[in-house]
């Protein structure tokens, strides 16, 4: 018997600090950030103004207002409907509190502004999604600001640029958030049928119910390098077809070679894309 | 259970009257056209061009299995995006030829899987809402089982939406739903309660037009007595609907989407 007892193992235990998070450099805060792409370490200075990571070119996800700085020609931007928020359509317990919540974080009222600005001199009706306001999901108030954008661009003869960025529809709002998919599409129907330009950028991330109506609809689709873009989660998916997803999976890169996007843009180059694309659409 | 959980296993019932009954009973000379000229035929999705009353109509729907076998080539009723593909090239052809459309929702929403992302589940269901909008024949949309998700709503952008009495319509299902919001999908009867998902609560929502009946004193009602008033309703509306014009029957159907 003495052949099979387990031999003692000659270490010594030590605690494991199991709470320590070791991927985070024990720096001063916010001296480095780790790029959620690439992984490493990067310098925040190094992210510069536009936020992208200069080791893999990943586009940061950044707040509605740096997007407007980065976009909107200084001074020009006009906000609509800043008033226009959320209701409890479905009486959701705790989720004024957590819509409480989501605007004194985010100084935000609802998770997109929209408004008029322009872009190298070109009028535009402007909308960014702001994904740190409960992930830029979409209920009734974003669906009402999507459609209003649309109808106020048709009425004004004007180019839409929407930059998306949403973990879908607002669950809380139930069948109220689906139905602003069908609102905010027919909206861009109309717009489209008075033969408008409306140019979609997405951004990280774009999926659900975001990606499966407005988001899809531009005439021309650009994104930001690496973004998330799909319509069902991974976690969905992985659970579904029972099998672990490739890394690139959804990455902006994939679906752009699956030939659902037109173009990856880095975000220094974004506004000058824009401009481009815009004075390309203006008839001599 | 919670009632609203016994709701949504009602709605789910495999013995629930599917889409290609309804077809049979609804018309004479169903003529089922496939594919979506791009890619492949979508059994999730079945449609093509029948008589009902004389009127030429084009119906769609989702075709669950009544077993596994059948589940499988059906793969449960969850299209891919050449399911919605074919629908939306099914109601081109019907505005072509000035015919209504009539869609029979069932499924517990669009197939998640690889293939399906790849082939553009997401842009294959906004073009749906974005050209539905815009179609200029009448639009009638059923919900006769399961009504999930955008995948549901790809069939549902209509001039009115109506729902068997037993029918559901949801953002997700009410097992999602919990595991999103509380992390917890046991407690889908919970959440069930709060979605509003019966026909019931929808209409009092004002997020549909009508409920068909299925019991009368609480018996449910006998198959072809309820295929025959089905049938006799879905005719008095289309008839309504054709007297409409192109602008009107485009106008209303973006107005009913509009006031959510």
């Amino acid at each position: 018997m003495r052949l099979f007892k387990k031999k003692r193992r000659p270490y010594i235990s030590l605690p494991i600090e199991t709470a320590v998070d070791d991927h985070i450099p024990q720096v001063p805060d916010g001296m480095f950030q780790k790029c959620p792409s690439c992984k490493q370490a990067i310098y925040t200075k190094d992210l510069g103004a536009e936020r992208e990571c200069p080791k893999c070119g990943y586009a940061f996800r950044i707040t509605a207002q740096e997007r407007l700085n980065l976009i909107a020609d200084k001074d020009s931007f006009e906000e609509w409907n800043k008033e226009i928020t959320s209701t409890n359509p479905l009486n959701f317990p705790d989720y004024e509190e957590k819509i409480a919540q989501a605007k004194k974080k985010t100084g935000l009222d609802s998770a997109i502004v929209t408004g008029k600005a322009q872009i190298e001199g070109f009028d535009t009706a402007l909308g960014v999604m702001d994904s740190h306001f409960i992930m830029g999901s979409m209920g009734q108030a974003v669906g009402e600001k999507i459609t209003h954008l649309f109808e106020e661009a048709t009425k004004k003869q004007l180019p839409v640029i929407l930059f998306t960025a949403s973990g879908g529809a607002r669950m809380q709002e139930g069948i109220y958030s689906l139905m602003q998919m069908a609102k905010t599409s027919a909206a861009v129907g109309e717009h489209s049928r008075a033969g408008l330009l409306y140019i979609t950028v997405l951004t990280d991330p774009t999926t659900g119910g975001v990606t499966a109506s407005f988001a899809m609809l531009g005439d021309i689709i650009l994104s930001e390098p690496q973004a998330l873009v799909g319509f069902a989660g991974r976690r969905v998916i992985e659970q579904t077809i029972k099998e672990k997803l490739p890394k690139n999976f959804q990455l902006a890169e994939d679906v752009l070679a699956h030939g659902f996007i037109d173009k990856i843009v880095p975000r220094k180059e974004l506004k000058n894309s824009l401009a481009l694309l815009l004075d390309l659409h203006v008839q001599g | 259970m919670t009632q609203a959980m016994e709701h949504v296993k009602l709605a789910r019932e495999i013995d629930r009257l599917s889409t290609v009954e309804i077809i049979q009973e609804l018309c004479s000379g169903f003529v089922e056209l496939h594919g979506d000229r791009n890619y492949k035929d979508d059994k999730a999705i079945v449609g093509g061009i029948g008589k009902i009353a004389e009127m030429s109509v084009t119906i769609i729907g989702n075709q669950k299995g009544k077993n596994i076998e059948e589940n499988i080539f059906r793969n449960f009723g969850s299209p891919h995006p050449e399911g919605y593909r074919k629908s939306l090239r099914l109601m081109k052809q019907a505005e072509k030829f000035n015919r209504p459309v009539l869609l029979l929702v069932n499924t517990a929403g669009a197939y998640c899987g690889v293939e399906a992302e790849e082939r553009g589940q997401g842009e294959a269901i906004a073009r749906n809402l974005l050209e539905m909008s815009q179609l200029s024949v009448p639009i009638l949309s059923i919900i006769v089982g399961e009504g999930g998700s955008g995948g549901a709503l790809a069939l549902a952008v209509a001039n009115e939406v109506w729902m068997f009495e037993h029918a559901m319509y949801s953002i997700l299902s009410p097992e999602g739903f919990a595991s999103i919001l509380w992390k917890d999908s046991t407690r889908a009867g919970e959440a069930a309660e709060v979605m509003k998902l019966t026909a019931d609560d929808l209409l009092a929502e004002n997020i549909i037009e009508k409920v068909i009946p299925e019991k009368k004193e609480n018996e449910w009602i006998p198959r072809e007595e309820f295929l025959a008033d089905l049938k006799q309703q879905i005719t008095l509306k289309l008839k309504d609907l054709k007297s409409l014009t192109t602008n009107e029957l485009v106008d209303k159907r973006t107005a009913r989407f509009r006031k959510f």
